[in-house]
């Protein structure tokens, strides 16, 4: 039962993370090739206070509002360079993430910081934690989407210079989705952070931001469903079979390219177009148009 | 309405309009005429505010806007029809037309709806229907109508007739005279100079970003300079 708990807390914190990323690449169409990056500052800044007699509940929020901060600042960077370049910097600023904690022995270097206080809820505890955590923001994912932000989101996504014309202040949605999206990354940091206990900076590594931006495609890039399906999925099945787990990096890399390739919306979107067959088929069989 | 005084406007370091001066009269159809590359869509792309304006001075209703920024200028009543129409083509018509409002309040939403279906009795056909599977006349008038949800002041439109059937053509501009009439300015953009004057209270030519011709258009029809190097009609 340990083994199960321990796989559905998992699941749960890549399904935070992963709908963090989908809310800048699904909804506001912001490419982020290093949302480990964020992650890892929820992770790093809440260990660091809990290391310090901080409790886990203060340093909650306090890892989601680092997260969120360093969010804004490459949302910042994100209204000057756009598409490829957008990767391209986000990508850096992953790797220079990275550079940073390696060479701060404040936050234990090369070795990670060690002995990460329990939260003292027990396994059971921690993993309906986890588990509500990972409904709400599902939840406020759902909201957001149908919310007149999740409009301006689309229209940016859609097309960046038309909503501008439409009044849209781009710039300001922009900054709000890197910040939400990163903020929510920093929670599922400080779980992780206090679920293994142990933190290092290969733990947040170019990797790990793929493997967030495979299940946000695998899913279906702004579908919250499919996404949080794939992040559980993708989270289990290395665990279950061996043999994923051994070749995880070039499953996800050969599942990206299929999606890309094959079926650009994801698993939601091959759900949607196999109920438009349905829908198609039921219109042949009857002759009539079924609303 | 909107004053455009000694206004140049370009792209970095070029420059695409010279010294433009003109002004647009409340409830009017204004006309920017002339060929490809004359300055046009850059004049209104300036006004906008999506084009750097190098000198001289937009106002609207007297205040300043040369300024502002863009979102604020769509707040303030000015809406434009870009040319190409650039909707959201995987978004629906009623998505397309919620987002045209973005900068009204949301409880007229509906109201500012049904105006447009009234004006364009088809995109209330097709409101569920994504705007890219629309055809050419049924996206221009989608368009306009976005624009209009945000129930400008100043509506500009650039090049309406662009790659339109006639019977299109004939519903945007009937669209754009009801507007006038409703009380709303028009700055039309627009490359036929005889189609333009069907409709146009005023007319200025472009050519290299420079204003060479300006008047009414009842001018402009009794001008044969103009009637020979604009409307194709030189004698022979």
């Amino acid at each position: 039962m340990e083994y199960e708990i321990t796989l559905m807390t998992l699941a749960g914190i890549a399904v935070i993370a992963a709908l963090g990323l989908n809310l800048i690449t699904g909804f506001c169409g912001q490419i982020s090739l290093g949302h480990a990056a964020f992650y890892g500052a929820g992770a790093y800044g809440a260990a660091m206070l809990t290391t310090n007699g901080v409790s886990f509940w203060l340093a909650l929020p306090a890892g989601a509002l680092v997260a969120g901060a360093l969010g804004l600042v490459v949302g910042l960077a994100s209204l000057r360079v756009r598409h490829d370049f957008l990767a391209i910097t986000t990508m850096g600023v992953g790797f220079l993430f990275i550079g940073v904690v390696r060479q701060q022995d404040a936050l234990g270097g090369e070795m990670g910081i060690y002995a990460i206080p329990d939260p003292g809820l027990g396994r059971l505890g921690y993993m309906v934690l986890v588990v509500v955590l990972a409904g709400l923001v599902a939840a406020f994912s759902l909201y957001l989407k149908r919310s007149w932000m999740g409009f301006a989101f689309d229209a940016i996504a859609d097309d960046e210079d038309t909503a501008l014309m439409v009044g849209i202040d781009v710039a300001r949605y922009k900054l709000a989705a890197f910040a939400m999206g990163t903020a929510i990354a920093g929670v599922a940091g400080v779980l992780y952070a206090h679920e293994i206990k142990y933190i290092g900076p290969d733990s947040f590594g170019f990797p790990e931001s793929i493997a967030m931006l495979a299940m946000v495609a695998v899913g279906g890039i702004g579908s919250v469903g499919g996404v949080a399906f794939a992040a559980v999925v993708m989270t289990v099945l290395p665990h279950w079979l061996q043999v994923v787990a051994e070749y995880k990096l070039l499953l996800y890399g050969a599942l990206l390219f299929a999606v890309m390739r094959f079926s650009p919306g994801g698993l939601a979107g091959l759900v949607r177009s196999w109920r438009t067959r349905a829908g198609g088929f039921r219109i042949a069989a009857t002759g009539k148009v079924e609303p | 309405m909107l004053r455009l005084t000694e206004l140049s406007a370009g792209y970095g370091a070029f420059t695409a309009v010279h010294g433009l001066s003109l002004a647009v009269a409340p409830a009017s159809v204004f006309a920017l005429v002339g060929a490809n590359g004359a300055g046009k869509s850059s004049t209104i792309m300036a006004i906008a505010g999506h084009v750097t304006v190098q000198g001289g001075q937009v106002e609207l209703d007297g205040q300043d806007i040369t300024a502002l920024p863009v979102a604020r200028r769509v707040s303030r009543g000015i809406a434009l029809v870009p040319e190409g129409r650039r909707l959201f083509g995987d978004l629906s018509v009623r998505d397309n037309l919620m987002i045209g409002g973005y900068a009204r309040p949301r409880r007229d939403e509906a109201e500012n709806r049904a105006r447009v279906i009234e004006m364009f009795p088809r995109l209330g056909e097709r409101l569920d229907q994504a705007a890219g599977t629309l055809s050419g006349g049924e996206q221009q008038m989608l368009a306009i109508g976005r624009a209009l949800m945000a129930r400008p002041r100043l509506l500009m439109v650039d090049e309406v007739s662009l790659g339109l059937m006639p019977a299109a053509i004939d519903v945007c501009y009937a669209a754009i005279r009801r507007l006038k009439e409703a009380g709303v300015s028009v700055l039309l953009v627009e490359q036929s100079t005889a189609r333009a004057l069907e409709i146009a209270d005023r007319v200025c030519v472009l050519e290299s970003g420079r204003a060479v011709w300006q008047g009414s258009a009842e001018e402009a029809r009794k001008d044969p300079a103009m009637i020979e190097a604009y409307m194709g009609l030189a004698k022979v």
